[in-house]
């Protein structure tokens, strides 16, 4: 399936839920803000939302330093 | 009010310019800005509202300004090492353009005190350095329906977004509730480049003054990103989200919350 993450188009297994990308890209431990489709998704629901073919994905971190 | 000579020299490349103009010029005069926090971001930021002609900048910091800081924020010098931050700032803005009047709040801002502190100044500028005062200031602006810009830095990466509450969404919309203590180490312990909070806090700044001026697009509904190492800037679209907390349809935050207890209990 491919999904676009920040903007950049890649292959990913069947199936996949946010929260399992999170892990992929090796960021699960850290705090985000996901939007797919240009909606926010809860954090509630990072582990139950699977993605679907050409969802767009943008991923934010957290940045609180002034 | 008329503009004396020295004014209009000082002013000179704003009133010529079709956009801001001698009306536009007496608007930024005549207008308020309130600072949260005198550091990486409020230095650069404060520095040139004082010299765009703002008339009054309200400065929040409860620091005293140490050697560590002097990397990066450019209002205060060595020779203001220990001295108040929000006073060092005062003394650097009011000697750049005396038509400013720099009112210094050497408390740091809670859910007591900020309705009171911020609710007569035009816009907020958020330069602050931790999350608890971030979410503070962004609920406290919903509430008071006051435009908010909104700035955040970490090592080589920066953070943008203009928040109009009612007409766009607010920082909780995307980040709705804080990191949990210890997730997201700071500045102090991550470090930051010094040049950084510059480019952050005068893309903060140029907002402010667009926004006082009624002129130009805004940064409402995008978030801003910035890549110091590989010099990118991207935008990310955001949007009021319904569910929000504190700008949604059914809003939970009808008061302030300091953040710390609220920690506590949650995580």
């Amino acid at each position: 399936m491919q999904l676009i993450v920040n903007g950049e188009r890649g292959d990913y297994p069947e199936g996949l839920t946010i929260q399992g990308l999170l892990t992929r890209l090796g960021i699960a431990q850290r705090p985000v803000a996901v939007e797919v489709n240009k909606k926010v998704v809860p954090k509630a629901e990072h582990t139950s939302r699977e993605l679907t073919e050409n969802d767009t994905l943008e991923i934010v971190t957290f940045v609180g330093g002034g | 009010m008329d503009f004396t000579e020295e004014q209009i020299k000082r002013y000179s490349r704003h009133i010529i310019l079709p956009e801001v103009g001698g009306r536009g010029q007496k608007k930024l005069l005549k207008s308020s800005v309130f600072l949260v926090g005198a550091g990486g971001l409020g230095c650069p930021a404060a520095f040139y509202l004082a010299a765009a002609g703002v008339g009054k900048l309200g400065i929040a910091d409860n620091d005293d300004v140490d050697h560590s800081n002097l990397q990066r924020q450019i209002l205060h010098s060595s020779k203001d090492i220990g001295y108040p931050k929000a006073l060092s700032a005062k003394a650097t803005l009011e000697a750049l353009n005396p038509d400013v009047e720099v009112v210094p709040y050497m408390q740091r801002l809670t859910s007591e005190n900020i309705m009171d502190i911020i609710k007569d100044y035009d816009v907020i500028l958020d330069g602050s350095d931790n999350f608890p005062t971030r979410y503070l200031v962004n609920d406290a602006c919903v509430l008071l329906k006051k435009p908010l810009s909104h700035g955040s830095i970490f090592r080589f990466e920066g953070q943008v977004t203009t928040i109009l509450p009612g007409d766009g969404p607010c920082y909780r919309c995307l980040f709705e509730t804080p990191p949990p203590p210890g997730m997201v180490p700071s500045c102090q312990e991550a470090g930051v480049l010094g040049v950084l909070p510059g480019v952050i806090g005068v893309i903060q700044a140029t907002e402010v003054v667009k926004l006082l001026l009624g002129k130009g697009q805004l940064l409402k509904g995008q978030l801003l990103l910035y890549n110091a190492f590989t010099m990118d800037f991207k935008k990310v679209k955001i949007r009021r989200n319904p569910q929000c907390p504190v700008c949604g349809e059914n809003p939970t935050i009808k008061e302030l919350v300091d953040y710390q207890e609220f920690c506590q209990v949650h995580f």
